[in-house]
Formats: C-alpha cells, sequence, structure tokens
C-alpha cells in the first residue's frame, strides 16, 4: 500500500483531486478531508483510513443548568473508530451532554459539527448515522419486544426488519418474543432496547449507561459488540461506571475537571 | 478492511409516506386496544353529562331540544379535552418519544398519525354516539344529520388543536389543567359554528356556511397543527 503525501495530488479516476492522502490499493479509497467532499461521487468508497477525518466536532461547548455551569469551553472531537467514554461523578453533565450531542437538548451554546458540516444543517443524515441509547430504555411495556422493535425498525428506514429476530436472539430474549414487556424483568427489558444496536447500521452511537441492569455475561457481550462496532469503522460515545476492558481503544473525557470549580 | 459502516446508511426497505402514517396509526390503535379502559372513558362521560342534564336543568321536551345541540357539542368537547393529556404523555415516560424524535423519519408525518388514532378513539366514537345523545334530548329529527356532519368535521379540528396543548405540557407533571387554559379559547370557534350548523338543521336553514367554515378550520388544523405539534414536542424533551 501507498500513501501520497502530496495535497495536489490527481487520481486517475479524477476524484481525488486535493486529498491528503490516497491509497492507491485497493482503488478508489480515498482519504483526508477531500475524500470527504468527494463522498457522493458513484463508485467512490470512504477509506478505512479516514481516522484522520473527525465524525463528530465539539467546539467550545457551555452549558449551564440551575446557574451551575456544567462545562464551559468544552472542545473535543470524536473520530471514526474510536470509543470516548465520558466520565464524572453523578450530576456533573454526563447525560447533558450526551443529549446535547444526540440532538434531544438545545439549551447550550457553542458548536456541534457532523462531518464537517454544521450539525442543523444536516440533521436527517445525521440522525440516519445515530443511535441513541438513554435512560429510559424507550420500549413500550404493553408491547412485545418483537412489536417495540418493529416500531423501531418503522422509524429508522435503515433497518432490515429480517434482522429482529436474530437481534433477539442474540440478547438471550429468544422464546420471550410474545410476551409483553411488562412480564419482563427490568434486566431483560433493558435488553429489549439493547437489542437495538444489533439492529442498526448507525455510525455513530450514543449510549447513556448502557450496562445499567445487565448481567455479567450480557456486560461482557455488549463491549465486545461495542469493540466490534468500533473495528468495523464506528463510533461510540458511552457513559458508564463499568470498568471498561477495551485497552487503549479507549479515550476518557472527564467533565470534573474540565468544570474546574465544580 | 471494514464491511458495512465505511458506506452510509442508507434508507433500505422503500418505505412511503403513507407506510410510514399506517405504521404509526396501527401502533397507536394497537396500544390503545391494549388497554382499553381508557378507551371508554370519554365515552361515559360523555353520556354521563347528556343523562345528567336533564334531571339537573328540566326534563322538559321543549326547553330540552332547545338546549339539545348545545349540550350535546360541548359534552363532546369536554370529553375530547379530558382524553388529551394521555396522547404523549406514556411515549414521553418511557423515552418512546425522544426515539422518535431522533429518527430520520418526518415528525410531521409521526404527529399526524398520532393525532389520527387519538381522533378514530375519542372524536369518532363521540360523533357515532350523538345521534343516541341527540335522541334522549328530544333534537327534533332534522337536527341529526346536521348534529353527526359538524361533529364529524369539527371534533378532529378538536384533536389537532388539543395535540399542540398536550405537547406543551408533556414535560410538565402536572399538565392536566394547563391544557384546558391553553386550549380551550382555541376551541370556542369550533363550538360556535359546530352548534350554529345543528341549529341550523333544525330550523330548517341552509348550513352549508357552517360546515365549510368548520371544514375550512379542518384543513388549517391538518397543515398547521402537526408543525406546532412537532416543534412543542422538541421544546418539551429538550427542557
Amino acid at each position: 500500500m501507498e500513501i501520497c503525501g502530496n495535497n495536489t495530488f490527481l487520481h486517475s479516476d479524477g476524484c481525488c483531486t486535493g486529498c491528503e492522502f490516497v491509497y492507491n490499493e485497493p482503488l478508489n479509497y480515498c482519504v483526508g478531508n477531500a475524500a470527504l467532499k468527494y463522498r457522493n461521487k458513484p463508485g467512490f468508497r470512504l477509506g478505512v483510513g479516514v481516522l484522520s477525518e473527525p465524525l463528530l466536532t465539539v467546539e467550545r461547548l457551555f452549558c449551564e443548568r440551575d446557574d451551575r455551569i456544567l462545562f464551559d469551553n468544552l472542545s473535543f472531537d470524536v473520530k471514526q473508530g474510536e470509543v470516548v467514554q465520558i466520565e464524572g461523578q453523578n450530576g456533573s453533565g454526563k447525560t447533558t451532554l450526551l443529549r446535547i450531542l444526540s440532538g434531544l437538548s438545545r439549551n447550550f451554546e457553542g458548536d456541534i459539527y457532523w462531518k464537517g458540516d454544521h450539525i442543523s444543517d444536516v440533521a436527517e443524515d445525521f440522525r440516519l448515522s445515530l443511535l441513541y441509547f438513554g435512560h429510559q430504555p424507550g420500549v413500550k411495556a404493553i408491547l412485545t419486544p418483537e412489536e417495540n422493535l418493529n416500531w423501531y425498525a418503522a422509524m429508522h428506514p435503515s433497518i432490515d426488519q429480517q434482522r429482529i429476530f436474530d437481534a433477539l436472539e442474540q440478547v438471550g430474549l429468544k422464546g420471550y418474543e410474545d410476551v409483553p414487556c411488562h412480564m419482563l424483568s427490568a434486566g431483560q427489558n433493558r435488553r429489549v432496547s439493547l437489542a437495538r444496536l444489533y439492529l442498526s447500521n448507525a455510525r455513530l452511537w450514543i449510549l447513556d449507561e448502557p450496562f445499567t441492569a445487565i448481567d455479567k455475561r450480557g456486560v461482557a457481550e455488549k463491549e465486545a459488540l461495542i469493540a466490534r462496532h468500533a473495528e468495523q469503522g464506528g463510533s461510540v460515545i458511552l457513559t458508564t461506571h463499568h470498568e471498561l476492558n477495551m485497552g487503549d481503544r479507549v479515550r476518557r473525557i472527564n467533565l470534573d475537571k474540565l468544570a474546574g470549580t465544580s | 478492511m471494514s464491511e458495512m459502516l465505511t458506506k452510509e446508511p442508507v434508507r433500505t426497505g422503500e418505505q412511503s409516506i403513507g407506510g410510514l402514517f399506517l405504521a404509526v396509526l396501527k401502533r397507536d390503535l394497537l396500544l390503545s386496544y391494549r388497554c382499553r379502559s381508557d378507551l371508554v372513558n370519554p365515552l361515559i362521560f360523555f353520556l354521563m353529562v347528556a343523562t345528567l342534564f336533564p334531571l339537573g336543568v328540566s326534563p322538559e321536551p321543549d326547553f330540552l331540544a332547545q338546549v339539545a345541540p348545545g349540550v350535546v357539542w360541548v359534552a363532546a368537547l369536554l370529553a375530547t379535552l379530558l382524553s388529551m393529556d394521555s396522547v404523549f404523555r406514556s411515549d414521553y415516560e418511557d423515552g418512546t418519544l425522544e426515539q422518535t424524535l431522533l429518527s430520520p423519519q418526518p415528525l410531521f408525518v409521526v404527529v399526524l398519525g398520532k393525532i389520527t388514532a387519538h381522533w378514530m378513539l375519542t372524536g369518532l366514537p363521540l360523533a357515532l354516539l350523538a345521534p343516541l345523545l341527540g335522541v334522549m334530548l328530544f333534537l327534533p329529527e332534522g337536527g341529526m344529520g346536521g348534529l353527526m356532519l359538524s361533529l364529524l368535521l369539527g371534533t378532529p379540528t378538536l384533536s389537532l388543536v388539543g395535540a399542540i396543548g398536550a405537547a406543551l405540557t408533556v414535560g410538565l407533571r402536572k399538565g392536566g389543567v394547563l391544557i384546558s387554559l391553553l386550549v380551550l379559547p382555541l376551541y370556542i370557534p369550533v363550538l360556535i359554528f359546530g352548534t350554529s350548523a345543528v341549529q341550523a338543521a333544525v330550523t330548517g336553514l341552509p348550513l352549508d356556511g357552517y360546515i365549510a367554515l368548520l371544514g375550512a378550520m379542518l384543513a388549517l388544523g391538518i397543515g398547521l397543527a402537526p408543525l406546532a405539534v412537532g416543534a412543542a414536542l422538541r421544546i418539551s424533551v429538550s427542557g
């Protein structure tokens, strides 16, 4: 594999003018800023090497709640293949930050960019690429696990409906497809919601305490799933009080230190 | 080499706007079917008002016939208002609403589907039940058609406008009272033209004008209310 560092390199098929780097092998895989610009060209595929280009960029984020500054001047970016763990004490603003990043909360100042474009300009593309797992599992108690996932699939047109049964089997709910969720345990309800991780084609996962009420084996499986997602070029932002066994893949952002005064 | 994530997530499974609308409608009807007790609540209220009214005021047929259009319409309006609080409440509490707002699907269609489901379970049964109440209140036979028609056109508007109030107050612990305050002033035009349509039908006057106005309000509601509801939901969830 040859890497060209020439900024004005012109690829033979013309797709890569101005690329920072170009992979010659396999053909049509481009990286760098210009690669993103050409991503809509037919036959053009983004290379895995796009690690240099952040998926999500956060600039000078400021959030205040009840006269208390949660974070000020918070800037970071999330690259492809990265797992970012947001740390902090209870009440330090972890959930608030995740809600801001996902687009649910608008009580903030600062800018968020999705693949270089301002998030408000590419809202639909962003939502198509986002999987958000919040405090509330988003599971209807009077529907069955299968009906719940059917609904989720209806709301997310990129999901293949065929995969629902596989996903339920993966989270250990085989045989419970037709049991109303209010008859299941709290952990099983979380599992119904986590089954979305197996369904989703989303690139960016924002997970708020995904391991709550999940047993040890389940946690290990979910960790493996998160690691696999990152290996495939996806990104994960999560909060958890659980020790992640993913080595140096995980980048940590501590809100306590950032807040300084709190 | 990455397999699936290097390509952009695309919309697979060709799902049209109509398909989405039907999916929302089906789900909400199924949810209501699973808790049927909530379903009969507005209907029982509607029936009770019409039954108790003659007992409380006067059982004179002449008097009742005169007030029947107003009583039926007010009862229908209050029954709709009573059921409004629950439209987004359970979705908000279990986090389904967050997921809906974060989905790439057009919120307008989802909201319109939810409101349609709400109307099918409150306004539509009320309109179908109205002739029975009309008979109980000695409404002249000529007014029945006008009563049903005005209710069929008027109750969807009530659901649409009420949903705006429900969406604005869904984030509050006790939103019920606030909904009434927000929404009742907007219900008044519907009530006025609804009862006028019935009275015109009773006296044998043409009711085209009133029906046209009710239809215009409904058209306006369908076009604009889901936008307002969507914006209100985003504010409520953001807070």
